[in-house]
């Protein structure tokens, strides 16, 4: 064997891969040149098929959505700049990039939801769905504030980016950021990667573009509604609706204990006024 | 069951049931969850018993794969993290090539279709290779030509064609020419770089002296800006693009040029939208702006290029005169005469392939002078005939307003590109160009690329880091097969096809004297071709003989694609092979293509799947249209299936000239085979065929040496073989030579291509794998081999003053080092490495070859050492670059009276109409382009579903404005048209493409993706139907980019039987 795969990631990512230490994604936005090929890199490694949607329409965009079986998705925003007078513009508008994949959240609400611990959160922190346990139950569908979680049409059970467990486990980056033509998705450990990713905000803003913002790192718009981080977090140029983003998720579980006391609150009163109405009569 | 266990159940499950553990707001690991097969996962390559080095078979970037195997199988395959290229990386074709490779939709036996049948029926091997050389013979037996009526040699037939090559391995197209060629006297033999990348070498190649990329691609990085113009990088070139993008992290600023917003442009700084075809009006606007501000590096460009020069006083350019030509125009001969172009005093040859002129009778005698004496100069610039002054009288009407008159670009933007590129000059900035087919796809796409030619020698942006003109070419070995062309009118290493019509061909002597430069590199010129004529034939040659070169088949004329497709249409070419080149979807006019394949009557074509260019006897727009039924169509076709890079051992020349090899990882499926098998076994049935004939005629292809052992079962050769003839051995030993130095002209060495002479320097130079580490030079000299003699920055000489020192730290490559005695730097030095920055040729005694360079003259392919900003001789449509408007065009030349080039080949005739310009029938303005997640014609992208899913469907971008016009809005139907064909489509509406105000009214552009076709999983009309055979006077480029339409909503009457 001519490489050393158990260390590629030292090549590819600049980093170690070892358990114990949460890794994550930090998707920059603002260069990402829409290529598409960490959906393919993806779909190469997981082995995932194509899907037979036929053009979409929706700029450069077909495959749409993210979804059982695809785990990466390239979103493609055309903004013009329109002048009120009416006047055709000079163009230099801006075509909004922007590669979406699992958040990987922490903690994950499709994870809080999954009854039967096919969903578990892995040595790297990365959030996994093991379908020999999976019954496809499909819980963690609603609870993913992103919609990300998806049932797969085949084997009826829940699918989604492993963040390549099974390439970490052999020290190696994941497929679709290795493969990355401008490092817009970079992997790393994540103490590593939240500072790395303010540094870029701060150059950003100091050159001008000072629309850039982190979606997902803790403290920052996206890691919200008791989700601490996004451990897959991004750099935006726009507001998180334009990217098809939630301004502001939230943990489903945050609901329950609400929920629960408001149920068992309503149960005791059906309850009561059950045993007012339907009880025997004295 | 115990109570305890019971309760430790019952814990378990009450720990992990959802509910809590919503409740407890903890998603803690819970390692009793996770399952026996998350705990036995690993990555599959862990299988692997076979790890290839490979080369991305898609694009020129030439990205490092690594193919992983097991038991003969490919099971994965991932971008290679060595590689000083892609780093690991790679785009969505490369990241399918597991997919590409593995595809069950690929060819795995011979079909064969009879002629007049309706169906296909598969062959074996045997049979089909037998009976396809029994119909050479016997097609070549007809058509072979010895002599023409007036006595003239000739030897060649011009009954035989073969198309293809980019897509091949060096390895195969040296032998493809050296076999349908020099053995069998073929000269219809071209490949895709003629509609890819043909007006590169001479656009570069007048410029500089030779016809490829100044820099490489990773340099790119260290410019301070780039201008991408012709070229849509991010979409075409990813890989590439990440050093745009490193190189803007770094501050650079990048600015893009193009009539679409793209995925490139979306990334740039600068984004100007200009009309289609007026990419010369934009440069010669910078031009001016440059002389008129004085903002052009003078201690750079005075020594370093012909802007001193003085030339011929009857010059005039097209500013100068009414009719908006160059002077010299001779109305009988429909071209120009060249005389008035000259040197004062001198006739200079040209660096090109084609060194001869034809105004000269005896070209060699006249241009003797050179070698007595420097071409006459103006330090001072001011002389009314320096190439300063000229330039300046000429580009003097390309002013920032008529900038936005012609381009559409407003004044403003302009300005601000202009001064942005001027800011990147000087000792501590450069800045680099690239460009693609934007500029090749044009009759005037030779003059465009001399644009940019012209704008990096004024700013002394050649041969310094981060400096340059990048071509961006498009197939994986699209350069090689122009350097070890599969094309007409070049042999190997641009030495040019001997030309019947020129006297001075008739005889080797003759051909030599003529051919060889007096003056410079090309002084060298018999040792390259007497090595090859003796790699070509061996011992069958010798002074008595002159040295074979009777036997090389002479061209007559065009025999470049457009000239062929008419040849075929005119029943000229019965026979055609179609290697890797679907040349239905890439060809201009594909509905002309169709009917003349259609009248062959042999038909082979080598291609993994089912192309459009196989069966077009069953679904070509002809058949659909009920133009012709298969019963009517007796091309009998035999298509073969191919094997892809990791199923073969050869090498690939990526877009900045370095020779990678690729290693053969498994065997194709079933019956594929390689180019080189292919080539070899039916040169090896051809030698049996002919070997009882006593025909002068056969003696080529008797003599021809076919010294490979075949060295497996399969029949197979060694591609290494091959490689080590095309670097050279000595004669008749066969010991490796280091390089074309050691060439000689007495038949003591052979060397198949001079330029590549040293790849194989006793061992596989090419296989070579050490990147320099990030603290390293990173010119990487020790990955792979890069033509010639592994120089990786063209004319880096430059990078140093005239006396040897950099221009600053910043900026050094090479510099002289007195101690020493000799050139050093952190690349290879492309000059004498000895040759002191102080000398100067001894005129007195007269001086030739490389002895008239002197040590501070950089460009050393050219008779003068310097960048030709002028250039004198070698093009046929003139010595500076002049905006004409495309052949289909939508108003008037606001520049001059002269509308479109004089000399732009037309092919107009009743199956190749061409429009008026304007033409009120077709209004709009029609570019057809390439997206990022298709590969040319389409054919292995179309067919694996991961790159297929990403762009499904046919479509073209048409702005808001027209689609309010038509009532259309996206993926509504459309058809365009034009006066070759119809086709139909869906619509995308996009803001990306904006109206533009020209000769007053508004333009709508147009812009289509030729990717689709009616095979594989994405499919879509053939946009290929709607372009014309016209051609750039230089090269019979067509002109793609820029042509005229119209368009209207709704669908063709009739479809494709299969929808």
């Amino acid at each position: 064997m001519s490489f050393d795969l158990p260390h590629e990631a030292r090549k590819t990512a600049g980093t170690e891969i070892e358990p114990g230490r949460a890794y994550g994604f930090f998707t920059d936005t603002s260069v990402c040149i829409g290529c598409k090929a960490c959906e393919v890199a993806c779909k190469e490694w997981n082995q995932l098929p194509a899907e037979e949607d036929g053009l979409s329409g929706l700029s450069y965009d077909n495959t749409v959505d993210l979804s059982a079986t695809t785990w990466r998705h390239v979103a493609f925003i055309e903004q013009m700049d329109h002048r009120p007078d009416g006047e055709t513009p000079e163009f230099q508008s801006r075509w909004l990039m922007s590669s979406d994949v699992c958040k990987h959240c922490d903690p994950a609400p499709c994870l809080e939801a999954c009854p039967t611990g096919a969903i578990f959160r892995t040595e790297f922190d990365t959030v996994v769905v093991q379908q020999d346990i999976c019954n496809g139950c499909g819980y963690c569908v609603p609870a993913c504030p992103f919609g990300v979680v998806d049932l797969d049409d085949v084997d009826g059970k829940a699918h989604k980016c492993t963040m390549c467990y099974d390439r970490l486990k052999g020290g190696m980056a994941p497929a679709c950021s290795k493969v990355c033509p401008t490092d817009s998705i970079q992997f790393g450990p994540l103490d590593e990667l939240i500072p790395r990713a303010e540094d870029r905000v701060a150059e950003l803003h100091e050159r001008g573009t000072t629309d850039a913002y982190l979606y997902g790192a803790p403290g920052h718009p996206g890691a919200t509604g008791g989700i601490e981080k996004l451990n897959a977090f991004f750099l935006l140029l726009d507001r998180p609706e334009v990217y098809n983003f939630p301004a502001a998720p939230t943990r489903p579980a945050n609901r329950i204990a609400p929920a629960l006391g408001t149920g068992l609150a309503a149960f005791a009163g059906l309850a009561l006024v059950a045993a007012t109405l339907l009880g025997p009569r004295r | 069951m115990t109570a305890g266990r019971t309760r430790g159940r019952a814990r378990h499950f009450l720990r992990n049931w959802s509910l809590p553990k919503q409740m407890r707001g903890a998603d803690h690991r819970t390692d009793a969850a996770r399952s026996d097969v998350s705990d036995r996962l690993r990555p599959r390559l862990d299988q692997a018993d076979d790890v290839g080095v490979s080369v991305c078979p898609y694009c020129a970037v030439g990205c490092s794969t690594l193919m992983y195997a097991k038991e003969g199988r490919l099971i994965h395959v991932e971008g290679n993290p060595e590689s000083p290229i892609n780093e690991g990386t790679l785009c969505p074709k490369g990241a399918t090539l597991f997919s590409l490779h593995a595809s069950p939709t690929r060819l795995t036996k011979v079909k064969y279709r009879a002629p007049y049948s309706t169906q296909w029926q598969e062959v074996p091997l045997d049979w089909a290779m037998e009976r396809i050389a029994q119909r050479v013979k016997q097609t070549r037996d007809e058509t072979f030509v010895e002599a023409l009526p007036d006595g003239t040699k000739v030897n060649h037939t011009l009954g035989i064609a073969s198309l293809g090559g980019a897509t091949l391995d060096n390895e195969e197209n040296y032998l493809i020419k050296k076999v349908l060629g020099a053995g069998l006297g073929m000269v219809f033999i071209e490949n895709q770089a003629r509609v890819c990348h043909s007006n590169s070498v001479p656009g570069l190649g007048a410029s500089f002296g030779r016809g490829a990329a100044t820099m490489a691609q990773w340099d790119l990085a260290n410019s301070d800006c780039v201008l991408i113009m012709g070229s849509n990088m991010a979409e075409a070139h990813p890989i590439a693009f990440r050093f745009v993008m490193q190189a803007k992290e770094r501050g650079a600023k990048v600015i893009h040029v193009d009539p679409r917003f793209t995925r490139t442009s979306a990334l740039a700084d600068i984004h100007a939208s200009i009309r289609t075809g007026t990419d010369i009006a934009f440069l010669g606007g910078v031009i001016r702006h440059l002389l008129e501000n004085d903002l052009w590096w003078r201690d750079w460009a005075l020594p370093y290029t012909n802007l001193a020069t003085i030339i011929d006083e009857r010059f005039q350019s097209p500013s100068e005169r009414e009719d908006g030509r160059f002077s010299g125009w001779n109305d009988k001969k429909n071209a120009f005469d060249y005389d008035s172009w000259q040197y004062e005093g001198m006739v200079v040859p040209s660096a090109l392939s084609e060194h001869y002129l034809n105004t000269a009778e005896s070209f060699s005698e006249m241009t003797t002078r050179l070698t007595d004496a420097p071409p006459k100069q103006d330090p001072t610039l001011q002389h009314p005939m320096c190439v300063y002054q000229i330039l300046r009288r000429h580009y003097a009407p390309y002013t920032p307003e008529m900038v936005e008159e012609v381009t559409g670009c407003p004044k403003d933007l302009f300005l601000k590109i202009a001064d942005t590129i001027a800011d990147a000059s000087g000792p501590e900035r450069t800045g680099a160009i690239a460009y693609a087919v934007g500029w090749n796809h044009h009759t005037v796409g030779v003059q465009m690329i001399r644009s940019a030619g012209l704008v990096q020698s004024l700013l002394g942006n050649v041969g310094r880091p981060g400096a340059g003109i990048i071509a961006l070419r498009g197939h994986c070995s699209i350069q090689g097969s122009t350097d070890i062309p599969t094309l007409y009118n070049m042999l190997p290493s641009y030495l040019p096809q001997p030309n019947a019509f020129k006297p001075q061909a008739r005889h080797y002597d003759q051909f030599l004297d003529d051919e060889t430069m007096p003056t410079g590199w090309w002084n060298n010129f018999p040792k390259y071709m007497t090595s090859l004529l003796r790699a070509y034939y061996g011992d069958a040659v010798g002074p008595h003989n002159e040295w074979g070169y009777q036997w090389l088949p002479k061209i007559v004329g065009d025999h470049s694609q457009l000239a062929l497709t008419l040849a075929m249409n005119d029943g000229v070419v019965k026979g055609l092979f179609l290697m890797g080149q679907n040349v239905v979807m890439g060809g201009s006019n594909s509905q002309m293509i169709q009917r003349g394949l259609a009248k062959l009557d042999w038909l082979v074509v080598r291609d993994t799947d089912m192309v459009e260019a196989a069966n077009f006897w069953e679904k070509g727009h002809p058949v659909r249209n009920g133009e012709i039924r298969p019963e009517e169509i007796g091309t009998e076709v035999f298509l073969m299936p191919a094997e892809l890079a990791g199923e073969k051992g050869g090498t690939f020349t990526n877009t900045h000239r370095l020779v990678q090899w690729h290693d053969k990882v498994v065997d194709g499926p079933g019956d594929s085979r390689s180019e080189l098998w292919f080539t070899y076994h039916l040169a090896r049935r051809m030698k049996a065929l002919y070997e009882g004939s006593d025909r002068e005629r056969d003696r080529p292809i008797q003599a021809l040496t076919l010294d490979y052992d075949v060295v497996n079962a399969r029949g197979d050769i060694d591609g290494e073989d091959v490689l080590k003839e095309i670097s050279g051995y000595t004669w008749p030993e066969k010991r490796q030579l280091g390089g074309f130095k050691e060439l000689k002209d007495d038949g003591s060495t052979a060397c198949g291509s001079w330029l590549y002479s040293g790849c194989y320097p006793g061992f596989n130079k090419t296989r070579e794998r050490k990147a320099d580490g990030p603290d390293g030079p990173g010119s990487h000299l020790g990955w792979a081999f890069a033509w010639p003699d592994n120089r990786r920055n063209l004319y880096n000489r430059a990078s140093a003053d005239p006396e040897g020192r950099p221009w600053s730290e910043r900026k050094r490559l090479v510099w002289w080092d007195e101690a020493k005695g000799e050139w050093q730097g952190t690349d290879a030095i492309d000059f004498e490495p000895e040759k002191r920055p102080d000398y100067r040729p001894n005129w007195e005694e007269g001086a030739t070859g490389m002895d008239a360079i002197s040590g501070a003259e950089p460009f050393i392919m050219m008779p003068d050492g310097r960048a030709a900003i002028y250039s004198p001789s070698g093009l046929k449509d003139g010595p500076l670059p002049t905006h004409y408007e495309p052949v289909e065009s939508p108003g008037r030349n606001p520049l001059y009276a002269q509308r479109q080039s004089p000399v732009a080949k037309m092919f107009a005739r009743d199956d190749n109409p061409l429009h008026d310009s304007p033409d009120p029938r077709f209004p709009h303005v029609l570019t057809t382009y390439r997206l990022t997640e298709h590969h040319c014609g389409g054919t292995p992208t179309r067919g694996v579903p991961h790159t297929a899913e990403l762009q499904p469907e046919g479509f073209a971008e048409l702005p808001p404005e027209l689609a309010a016009e038509l009532g259309v809005e996206t993926l509504d139907w459309i058809v365009i048209s034009t006066a070759r064909g119809a086709i139909e489509t869906r619509a995308m509406v996009t803001e990306r493409l904006r109206p533009l105000r020209f000769d007053g009214r508004w333009i709508y552009q147009v812009g289509m993706p030729w990717h689709f076709g009616w095979e594989g999983e994405a499919t879509g009309d053939i946009a290929n139907v709607l372009t014309a055979a016209v051609g750039d006077p230089n090269t019979s480029m067509h002109e793609n980019k820029s042509l005229t339409c119209a368009v209207r909503a709704g669908r063709l009457h009739r479809r494709i039987a299969a929808e």
